[in-house]
């Protein structure tokens, strides 16, 4: 089907004159803009946005999205972002007037109800992380990170500790390093073993009375829990640091164990992730973080109370670092985590990351005779696979095999990450996928794994385009429309 | 220019020792790693280059790459055409894709800086 | 569990293939000293039609814009949302879709935000636009590292007073172990002061920032400022307010370095805060220290136009602990809001919305200004927000009027103690007439009960 009449750029079927919304007259006595202000300060040039007709507007939208792969039309088993399905309900109850037009400045006395669900929030996550207080206002995962690395470092200041150095293991995502930088610590890498588990002779030789934080993510970007870590953690503690868990893998543990309790200080949530917002092409996310009893005076403020007379935000925090963003939080996807909690319970919870694990390692099996699993028959929410094997016998890369798995319906995994796997392939299926959704994927790459080596260079072969120039896109940017 | 007849680091820089001027440039081996070379960040002219420091950044699409200063000294000359047309360094590393010239201030040691042949085999121990 | 699929079947048949005896053998590698021996206390699960009971109630206890008149801003405001925008955003292929790493198969997002950076360019008249930023705060937080990178200067950020308390502590927080110090130049007058702008400008000033209409809701001297600040050598950062762009300059016109904004009026729900969307635009020479995600255009295999995400270097995936940001997500969602948002109102409207909030703000300033004792605090141009002080405390009329189904304004001593009599009060394009008079007679109302209480207590003691 042709959608090419109506899926031009917006300025391209821009025709002038032509209305979306329309605004009521004016129907105040007031002079315009125009006579009351000063033109120094009116605009001397239009804003050059484009004229559609509603109908058009709508055309161009709806045909656009056709051209995009969704959880809700495909399976999406991209590694470590934990596409699960995105239950129905949280639209519904999210977008309910009294909860998405209340402003944030209001007074608590005017919004009690809001404020009940993000207490009530604000206490699910402290507990299934095992830490005992919960900042919600982090937007997303990579400010949650730097933000628990600032109250990290206003904790060791009000000791008087001076403490510099981040240790961070190299299979880390890059988020990790950069959130330090930006805390203003220094980063030393920590080596991988051979297992994929954190090198101890390595961490051992990097500990020292200027350690501040060891940040871990566990389970690890490898899909492996570090059954070292509370080895680790001790180890960290005995050196007067504090243990930082990146929680972005946390559909895995939930109910099964908790990361204060093997050790870990503080940590984030990927709220959209573990508790299912709706990705939305790249965000919001929601990136709340929890810490143990010492680090609380430094969460930033406000953080919300019980009292007698009802929810409050609290603002008397003199310790705080301050604020990491403007107003509470990313409000919209804590109340789909909360509707998700509430749905689940605690035995759901543990079901989701018991199946999680389970669908995980299924797929495992029904590859490992298949493609190259460097790390073991076992996993965790995820796995890596590698096609480095495939890239010297038949020259097939990752690239080429994800690209392929799209003619077939399909989402790639995440490939080239971790960077310590060579042509990686990471696959997560999570929880709220079948047996046979997972029967049919790894019939599909097995099938792939088999096809004509030059084939596979120029795949896809059905979507509405072909493997696009990335090096002329990054050599000359164009990146707005000009006429 | 004959790569048998220059000087490299172990950052895969190439030096060509000319009088008290060092010319510059990143070997084939890094080049052809990199793959596709798209953006080369270059200091100014008149700015000190300190032995073992980066003075400039090579980025392809995937990746970017330090790039360090083999010797020390002040910067006299970049390659404008290379920073205009960064794919040269991709089809003429050890020519007409040169990045800078330094011109080289006192005695320097620079033993640390290898022949040929070592360099030929310290990459293929890196590729193993 | 409806969200979980698999039988009990399903699970024997899986784990013998697995080669596990039992799922909990899955989880062998977790040291049994640090499993869960209990169940989590959290409260046990409810079925949709309890969930919807319960969630009604509390939604229901909240005085929310639907069942009240708001006039509260400072940067979140109720202004109209036309209904193509949520028929678009709930398009499950557009909220159920991830990053598009895979360009062949995100085409209908990639070139939505591409339509998105190209209105946010047009809108300020600045080059280019990143695909969104988390909201207004961390913009600016951005802004300053993208300074400092561009500047290589890390010595002082100079912030106007003016600026929206909540986003100077947000960067300020960002700063707080990096080397510039955050030196606040004073606005005595309810805009920024020349003269102590040009007293603290110096070489080791990165950046100056200004929001424009400012945190009062007064007009800043946006040209004067950007003079200053670039004989000087550092940045201008400006953050201003997108609707007041169909009326006002853009931050281009006056020669902005780069702009940033609050996106929520574009199309997207108060909700308490956020989500949010952070817009960044700034000159074409920043393009590879701008910070987050960049769609650019390109062709594909064929020659077919198509958009990719593009210059990822800068990015903290691959630049780790170099990258200037460590932002890792846009807004994807309430970016595409934005676009469509923007599609929708076009150029006419926007001006008209802008026009609207702009007469009514104006209108209402003069009906309030008419209360014996009410009195507009700064004598300065404004746009859709204004501030007054009053004859008695700001909190208790706020208090008060409640009981009328209006939020009537924000009480400036939530930020600054020695403002307890002023307030701040924005008007947008839904008020009507009517709303507004019903406003003022209830605020004239308050403001006489409490001075004619104030008045008897003086009386008798």
């Amino acid at each position: 089907m042709d959608k090419s009449q109506s899926t031009g750029l917006l300025f391209e079927i821009s025709h002038k004159d032509r209305r979306c919304h329309l605004l009521p007259d004016c129907d105040v006595p007031i002079k315009s803009s125009s006579e009351l202000l000063d033109k120094k300060y009116l605009s001397n040039q239009s804003t050059g946005l484009p004229e559609i007709a509603e109908i058009d507007l709508i055309r161009h939208f709806i045909n656009l999205s056709t051209k995009n792969m969704a959880i809700d039309c495909n399976f999406y088993p991209l590694g470590s972002c934990t596409m699960k399905y995105n239950p129905k309900r949280h639209e519904r109850l999210g977008s309910l007037g009294g909860l998405s037009n209340v402003h944030p400045l209001q007074d608590d006395k005017t919004c009690q109800g809001m404020l009940e669900i993000l207490w009530e929030m604000q206490n699910y996550l402290g507990e299934i992380a095992g830490l005992d207080g919960v900042s919600l206002q982090p937007a997303a995962g990579a400010q949650g990170e730097l933000t628990a690395l600032l109250v990290a470092a206003a904790y060791f200041k009000d000791k008087k500790e001076h403490r510099t150095k981040v240790l961070i293991p190299d299979s880390a995502h890059g988020t990790n390093p950069a959130s330090a930088a930006i805390a203003g610590f220094d980063t030393i890498t920590i080596k991988s073993n051979a297992n994929g588990r954190v090198d101890m002779e390595d961490l051992i030789s990097k500990i020292d009375d200027k350690t501040a934080v060891f940040m871990i993510t566990n389970p690890n970007t490898l899909g492996l829990f570090d059954e070292q870590i509370v080895k680790i953690t001790d180890l960290i503690h005995k050196a007067g640091g504090l243990v930082y868990l990146d929680g972005a893998n946390m559909n895995a543990i939930l109910g099964i164990t908790r990361p204060g309790d093997f050790g870990a200080d503080m940590m984030h949530y990927n709220v959209h992730k573990t508790f299912t917002g709706p990705h939305g092409a790249g965000g919001p996310g929601s990136g709340p973080i929890a810490v143990r009893k010492q680090l609380i005076p430094f969460l930033p403020a406000p953080i919300i109370i019980k009292t007698t007379d009802g929810f409050k935000l609290d603002y008397d925090r003199p310790k705080s670092i301050g604020r990491v963003r403007s107003f509470f939080g990313n409000v919209g996807i804590l109340l789909r985590g909360y509707f998700y909690i509430r749905t689940l319970g605690p035995d759901g919870l543990k079901q989701v990351s018991e199946n999680a694990v389970l669908n995980a390692n299924y797929l495992l099996s029904l590859l490992k005779d298949s493609f190259d699993i460097p790390h073991g028959d076992r996993c965790m929410h995820e796995f890596v696979a590698s096609a480095r094997n495939l890239r010297k016998e038949k020259k097939i890369s990752a690239m080429d095999i994800g690209k392929r798995l799209l003619d077939y319906g399909y989402h790639a995994p995440t490939v080239y990450f971790p960077l310590v796997v060579s042509e990686a392939m990471m696959m997560e299926p999570t929880e709220t996928e079948s047996k046979e959704t997972l029967d049919s994927f790894a019939a599909t790459l097995i099938k792939i794994r088999d096809e004509d080596a030059e084939f596979l260079h120029n795949a896809p072969h059905s979507l509405d385009i072909s493997r696009p120039d990335e090096v002329r896109a990054a050599k000359e940017p164009v990146l707005r429309w000009k006429k | 220019m004959d790569p048998k007849k220059l000087k490299y680091a172990k950052t895969h820089e190439w030096a060509l020792i000319e009088g008290n001027i060092c010319t510059v440039g990143l070997t084939k081996f890094a080049v052809d790693l990199l793959t596709d070379v798209i953006y080369i960040d270059m200091p100014d002219v008149g700015d000190p280059a300190l032995k073992g420091d980066s003075f400039g950044e090579i980025e392809s699409v995937k990746a970017v790459s330090d790039i360090y200063a083999p010797v020390e000294g002040e910067i006299t000359e970049i390659n404008d055409k290379l920073v205009a047309d960064p794919t040269t360094i991709s089809q003429d590393p050890y020519g007409k894709g040169w990045l800078i010239k330094i011109k080289i201030e006192g005695k320097q040691n620079l033993d640390h800086l290898m022949s040929y042949d070592a360099y030929e085999k310290q990459i293929c121990s890196d590729a193993h | 569990m409806s969200y979980l699929l698999n039988t009990p079947d399903d699970k024997v048949d899986m784990l013998k293939k697995i080669g596990a005896t039992s799922i909990d053998d899955l989880f062998s590698n977790i040291p049994d000293s640090v499993r869960m021996k209990r169940l989590l206390d959290i409260p046990k699960s409810l079925t949709e039609i309890e969930l919807t009971r319960h969630i009604d109630l509390l939604a229901n206890a909240n005085l929310s814009a639907e069942r009240s008149v708001c006039y509260l801003g400072g940067g979140s405001y109720d202004h109209f949302i036309p209904a193509v925008v949520d028929t678009v955003s709930s398009r499950s292929e557009f909220y159920t879709a991830y990053t598009p790493y895979q360009a062949e198969a995100s085409q209908g997002s990639l070139q939505a935000f591409f339509e998105f950076q190209t209105m946010i360019s047009q809108l300020t008249a600045m080059d280019i636009s990143n695909s969104s930023l988390y909201e207004a705060g961390s913009s600016l937080a951005e802004a300053i590292l993208m300074a400092m990178a561009i500047t290589g200067r890390s010595g002082t950020v100079l912030v106007a007073e003016t600026v929206h308390p909540e986003y100077r502590l947000s960067f300020t927080t960002y700063l707080a172990n990096l080397e510039p110090k955050v030196v606040t130049v004073a606005c005595p007058g309810g805009k920024m002061c020349l003269n102590d702008l040009a007293s603290k400008l110096d070489d080791s000033v990165c950046c100056v920032i200004v929001q424009h209409p400012n945190f009062f809701g007064n007009l800043e001297e946006v040209e004067e400022i950007s003079k200053l600040v670039h004989a000087k050598g550092a940045l201008f950062v400006v953050a201003y307010d997108p609707i007041s762009l169909g009326i006002l300059k853009k931050p281009g016109e006056y020669d902005a370095d780069i702009a940033i904004a609050e996106g929520q009026c574009l199309g997207n729900p108060m909700i308490y805060g956020g989500p949010y969307l952070g817009l960044l635009s700034c000159k074409e020479a920043f393009v590879r220290k701008i910070p987050g995600r960049l769609v650019g255009q390109t062709v594909d295999r064929n020659g077919k136009r198509c958009w990719v995400l593009t210059l990822q270097t800068r990015e903290q995936h691959i630049r780790r602990e170099k990258a200037t940001s460590n932002i890792c997500t846009n807004q994807g969602l309430f970016a595409l809001r934005a676009a469509v948002y923007l599609a929708a109102v076009g150029p006419k409207g926007l001006t008209e919305t802008a026009e609207l909030c702009f007469r009514k703000a104006h209108y209402l300033m003069d009906l309030l200004c008419k209360i014996p004792g009410v009195k507009p605090k700064f004598n300065l141009p404004f746009f859709k927000e204004f501030t007054i002080e009053l004859p008695c405390n700001a909190q208790l009329i706020i208090d008060s009027l409640v009981d009328d189904g209006i939020l009537a304004g924000l009480s400036q001593a939530r930020w600054n103690p020695n403002l307890v009599n002023v307030m701040t009060i924005a008007v947008t394009e839904k008020r009507t007439r009517s709303e507004l008079d019903n406003y003022a007679a209830a605020f004239g109302a308050a403001v006489n009960s409490f001075i004619a209480h104030d008045k008897s207590k003086a009386f008798k003691s």
